[in-house]
C-alpha cells in the first residue's frame, strides 16, 4: 500500500514509484478524474491505486465486467466532460480495439495505458513484451490515424501520462501509451514536480452560440472546438461516418473530406506530436534505435560502446507512431549502420526498414522469449559492426 | 396540426435529412413518440437529456431528436451511458437499445448495469429479431419461430427480458407494447423518474422480417396480436399459471428501493478525504 503518497509533505521529497504507479501520478497532474478499468497482470497496479487515489480528488475510480466496457465508460466520461483514462495489456487492449475505433471516429479525447506482456493470448501474464506496437497503431478496423507513445523509465511514465492527456485533448483523439511489464514494475527514485510546473492542455470547447455550433466542421487546426454534454451545445455523436454536423452520411464528397480531416489533424502537428531523445548521436557512426524499457540497456551499452572505442549513439523514440521519420531520416543518411533491439519479431525495425529505402544497413535484435535484451547483448552486436 | 404532433415536432431535428430508416409500420416510430411524451411531462430540458442507444434499428432513433445524443458501438451503449453518468450525475441519461443489441450483444453490459444501479433508464424495444441485418434469430427469437439463420425453426429457448432485468437487480422494472402506447408513455415517464437503474421492455414488431418469415401478417395483425396477449400486471395476480400462459403481463412489475450507485460513490469519496485527511 502507498498511501504516503497523497501526504502533502511528500511534495519536492523523494518518492520510490513503480511506473505503473508514477502513470497513476502523472493521470493526476493532467487533471484525469475518471477511470475504468478491469484487472489484468501486469497493469493492475493502475487500477488499484487509482481506486483510492481518485475518490480522494472527487473523481471516480470503476471497475467494470470487462475491457470493452472499461473502454465505453471512458469515452461516455470524456463526452461528458471529464478527463478519462483506462488501463490494460494485451488481451485487455485487445478488446478495447472496438470503441477505440469510435473514440477515433467520433474524436473522443482519452488515454489507454498498454503495460505490454507476452501474448499473443493469454501468453507470458508477468513477462515483458513489446508484442502491441504494431497492435497499437492497426489494431483497431478501418483507416485512422492514432499516437502512441512509449515510456522507458518511472518518470517518463510520469511525464507521458500528462503529455498523452495534453495531446488526447489538444487534438481529439484517444493517446495510447505503451509501457512494459519491466518499466510498469521497476521501482525507481522520483520526484513528482510541483502542480503548474509542467503544462497541462485542455480541450477546445466551443464558444459561438449554440445554434452556430456545428460540431465537425473544419478549421485551421483541423480539430473542432468540442461541445460537452450538458452545455448546451446539444449535437449528434456517432460511430457512423458522419457529415459537419455529426450525423450519419454516405456522400463521397462529405466522406473524403471528413477522412481528410481526420489525418490531416495529426499530420501537419507532427512537429508538436513527433518526440524523441538524442543521447550521443551527434558523432555517431553506429545507431541503435530502441523504446522502453529497451532504451534502457541500449543506453548502458552505447556508453560500454564508446568506452571500447566504437562511437555508438542512442536514438530513443518517445513516439512509436506516428512513425517520427523526420527525426531519422538525418540519421540514416549519415551513420554506417543502425541496432533496433526489440521485444519482438521486429515490429518497429520494418518501419525503420520502410523509412532507409537503402540509405544505410539496418539490424535487428529480437527476443521473444519474457526476458530483457541485456546492455552486454546489444554491446556484442555494436563492437562486431 | 394536432397537439400531439406540435409536441412531437418540438423535439425532432428539423436539419436532419429525413424521412427515417425504419420500414412503414415500425414499431420503434411509436416508442419514439411514448419516449418523447415521457420526457416532456418529467419536465427536463433538453440540455439535460443525453439519449444513448447502440447499434440497430432501434439504435437509429437517437439521431431524430434534438436532445445530446450518442449512438455508440453494438451492445455497448450502457458502457458509454455509466461513463456519462458518473462524469455528470446531474444528466439524465436515457438508453435506447434492441433486443439483440440488450441481450445478446451486450448482454453482459445489461446484468452488470443492472447489478450495479446507477441512475439510467434503459429502453429495450423487443421486436423478437435482428431487422436491420435481415431477419436473424435474436435471444427473443421464440422456440420454434422461422429467422434468417433459423429457416427449419428455432432450436433456442428466448430470454425474457423482463425477467431477465429482475433477476440481475435492477431497482425498476417495467413491461410495455407498441400497441397499449399510453401505458408505454406512461412506463418511460416512470423509469426516468425513478431513482436507480430503471427498464421498460417495449415489446414491439417486425413485420418485415419477423412477421413475414412467421407468417403473423402486417403490422395492423402483429399489434392485434400484442393486444390480445397483453395482461395487466394487476390482472395478472387473478390469473393461474395456466391462464397466464403464453400471455404477456404488462405494467410495473418491479418497483424496489436499492441504494444508487451515485450515491454510495459520494460517500466512498467522503470516508477516502477524511481517511487521507487524517493521516
Amino acid at each position: 500500500m502507498t498511501a504516503n503518497l497523497t501526504d502533502p509533505t511528500n511534495q519536492g521529497r523523494p518518492l520510490l514509484l513503480q511506473g505503473n504507479e508514477a502513470m497513476v501520478e502523472g493521470a493526476l497532474y493532467a487533471g484525469c478524474r475518471f477511470f475504468a478499468g478491469y484487472p489484468i497482470t501486469p497493469a493492475t497496479e493502475i487500477s488499484e491505486v487509482m481506486s483510492w487515489r481518485l475518490p480522494a480528488v472527487g473523481g471516480t475510480f470503476i471497475q467494470m465486467e470487462d475491457e470493452i466496457a472499461s473502454m465505453g465508460a471512458v469515452i461516455g466520461a470524456s463526452l461528458a466532460g471529464g478527463k478519462a483514462m483506462t488501463a490494460t495489456s494485451g488481451p485487455g487492449f485487445s478488446l478495447m480495439q472496438e470503441n477505440l475505433g469510435f473514440a477515433c471516429i467520433a474524436e473522443v479525447p482519452c488515454v489507454i495505458v498498454n503495460v505490454m506482456r507476452g501474448g499473443p493470448s493469454t501468453g507470458l501474464p508477468t513477462h515483458v513484451s513489446q508484442g502491441d506496437v504494431q497492435q497499437a497503431r492497426w489494431g483497431t478496423h478501418g483507416d485512422h490515424p492514432i499516437i502512441v507513445l512509449a515510456a522507458a523509465t518511472t518518470r517518463e511514465c510520469f511525464d507521458l501520462t500528462v503529455k498523452a492527456f495534453n495531446l488526447s485533448e489538444k487534438y481529439r483523439t484517444p493517446v495510447i501509451l505503451l509501457a512494459d511489464e519491466v518499466v510498469g514494475h521497476t521501482r525507481e527514485k522520483i520526484v513528482l514536480p510541483p502542480a503548474g510546473t509542467i503544462e497541462v492542455v485542455e480541450r477546445i470547447r466551443p464558444t459561438m452560440p449554440p445554434e452556430w455550433y456545428i460540431p465537425y466542421e473544419d478549421n485551421l487546426r483541423g480539430v473542432p472546438p468540442m461541445g460537452i454534454f450538458g452545455d448546451g451545445y446539444r449535437y449528434h455523436v456517432t460511430g457512423l461516418t458522419h457529415d459537419v454536423r455529426g450525423f450519419p452520411t454516405e456522400r463521397p464528397d462529405e466522406i473524403v473530406p471528413f477522412m481528410d480531416r481526420l489525418f490531416r489533424k495529426i499530420n501537419q502537428h507532427f512537429a508538436d506530436i513527433q518526440m524523441v531523445v538524442e543521447d550521443l548521436t551527434e558523432d555517431a557512426e553506429v545507431l541503435v534505435l530502441a523504446y522502453g524499457s529497451v532504451a534502457r540497456s541500449a543506453k548502458r551499452a552505447v556508453r560500454e560502446a564508446r568506452a571500447r572505442g566504437v562511437k555508438a549513439g542512442l536514438l530513443q523514440l518517445i513516439t512509436l507512431w506516428p512513425f517520427p521519420r523526420g527525426l531519422l531520416e538525418p540519421h540514416l543518411r549519415r551513420v554506417k549502420a543502425v541496432l533496433v533491439p526489440e521485444l519482438n519479431r521486429g515490429q518497429i525495425s520494418r518501419e525503420v526498414k520502410r523509412v532507409n529505402q537503402g540509405m544505410t544497413r539496418i539490424d535487428t535484435l529480437n527476443r521473444i522469449d519474457g526476458r530483457l535484451i541485456t546492455p552486454a547483448e546489444i554491446l556484442d552486436r555494436l563492437v562486431r559492426m | 396540426m394536432a397537439e400531439i404532433t406540435k409536441l412531437i415536432h418540438k423535439y425532432l431535428r428539423h436539419e436532419k435529412k429525413f424521412p427515417h430508416v425504419w420500414c412503414p409500420g415500425c414499431g420503434n416510430g411509436i416508442v419514439l413518440g411514448a419516449l418523447i411524451r415521457a420526457i416532456d411531462r418529467t419536465g427536463f430540458s433538453k440540455d439535460e437529456i443525453v439519449l444513448v442507444s447502440g447499434i440497430g434499428c432501434a439504435g437509429r432513433l437517437t439521431v431524430y431528436v434534438d436532445f445530446n445524443t450518442l449512438h455508440t458501438t453494438h451492445g455497448r451503449a450502457l458502457t458509454f451511458a455509466t461513463g456519462v453518468k458518473l462524469a455528470n450525475p446531474k444528466l439524465q441519461v436515457i438508453v435506447v437499445m434492441g433486443d439483440g443489441d440488450a441481450t445478446a450483444i451486450g448482454g453482459n453490459h445489461f446484468i452488470h448495469a443492472a447489478r450495479r444501479n446507477l441512475n439510467l433508464t434503459a429502453i429495450i424495444v423487443n421486436n423478437n429479431v435482428y431487422g436491420m441485418t435481415g431477419g436473424q434469430y435474436s435471444p427473443t427469437t421464440p422456440y420454434g419461430a422461422r429467422a434468417a439463420t433459423a429457416v427449419y425453426g428455432h432450436i433456442e429457448q428466448a430470454f425474457s427480458i423482463a425477467e431477465l432485468a429482475v433477476t440481475a437487480g435492477a431497482a425498476w422494472v417495467g413491461r410495455g407494447t407498441v400497441y397499449h402506447a399510453s401505458l408505454l408513455d406512461q412506463l418511460i415517464e416512470q423509469a426516468i423518474l425513478k431513482r436507480g437503474f430503471a427498464v421498460v421492455e417495449a415489446i414491439s414488431h417486425c413485420h418485415t422480417q419477423f412477421g413475414r418469415r412467421n407468417r403473423l401478417g402486417g403490422p395492423v395483425e402483429m399489434m392485434r396480436w400484442q393486444k390480445e396477449v397483453a395482461v395487466r400486471v394487476e390482472k395478472a395476480k387473478t390469473m393461474t399459471p395456466e391462464e397466464l400462459k403464453d400471455r404477456i403481463t404488462i405494467g410495473v412489475l418491479v418497483d424496489r428501493e436499492l441504494p444508487v450507485y451515485t450515491h454510495e460513490l459520494r460517500k466512498l469519496r467522503e470516508a477516502s478525504q477524511a481517511a487521507l485527511g487524517a493521516k
